[in-house]
């Protein structure tokens, strides 16, 4: 579905190339996901600047997509767009993850 | 469903399955903004849109032929209702879910992957209304406009 993987030091950020992630294409996402998180990174950040939509299916897949990290890593978010943080924070996930406006911010803030 | 505004409906219909209703539904947000849906609503319409689609194509059409879903949305001043049929299964029970937030203060490997759309829907809505009729489903969204987002 169009995912590109970069590593800065430590850090894997995987940028989504794609305006939507919803009913559609959420199972090709987490199967996207599983296999461009394979690698050694400590912290994995997914730039969604490019993400114009989600709705809860995609939601579930970003969830699932976290879950499916091995050794417990977590998933920080950037580029969120209105709309897409508007559904992180009805559905409370915007306590689960950390999400940074720009990826700009989240290289800044680092891993803790 | 709304006879003050007749001149602003906008119909479509397509067949139920997850690409079809993904390219529905962004036609249809794409109409209603051109038809002057306010911007402030917008993104609220297309998240409730989506996920009421989706319950449709998921669970009213669960193992069984997809046939059409057929939307059509009034667009007034003030409000805007959107009315979504379907001949698939009826909801549970007859009624609509109640869609308590999925729970998330739970460990990671716990953490929900679903059971968020109604209470999306119900967010973002003015009033919901469900109704079993000849054999098919009618939901009505209405999203007031006068409301602080």
């Amino acid at each position: 579905m169009g995912l590109s993987s970069d590593m800065t030091g430590e850090t894997q950020i995987i940028s989504v190339h794609c305006d939507r992630i919803d009913a559609a294409m959420a199972i090709q996402f987490k199967d996207d996901m599983r296999a461009e998180t394979q690698t050694p990174a400590k912290r994995v950040v997914l730039d969604l600047s490019a993400v114009e939509f989600i709705d809860s299916s995609g939601l579930g897949a970003i969830v699932a997509s976290m879950k499916q990290l091995e050794g417990g890593r977590r998933l920080d978010l950037a580029g969120l767009r209105p709309i897409v943080e508007k559904v992180f924070r009805l559905t409370r996930m915007d306590t689960v993850f950390r999400l940074f406006a720009s990826l700009d911010d989240a290289m800044n803030a680092g891993a803790d | 469903m709304c006879s003050k505004c007749k001149q602003d409906c906008l119909d479509l219909s397509f067949p139920a399955t997850q690409a079809q209703a993904s390219a529905g539904i962004v036609t249809l947000s794409a109409r209603l903004a051109a038809y002057g849906l306010p911007v402030s609503k917008a993104d609220d319409v297309k998240i409730a849109l989506a996920e009421a689609i989706n319950n449709v194509v998921k669970h009213a059409y669960a193992g069984i032929a997809p046939a059409d879903i057929q939307i059509d949305c009034c667009l007034c001043k003030d409000k805007l209702v959107i009315q979504i049929t379907d001949t698939g299964k009826p909801m549970p029970n007859l009624r609509l879910p109640d869609g308590p937030p999925a729970p998330v203060d739970a460990p990671l490997q716990d953490l929900p992957e679903g059971g968020f759309g109604w209470h999306l829907i119900r967010q973002l809505t003015s009033n919901i209304q469900y109704e079993r009729r000849d054999g098919g489903n009618r939901l009505c969204l209405r999203f007031d406009f006068d409301e602080a987002p």
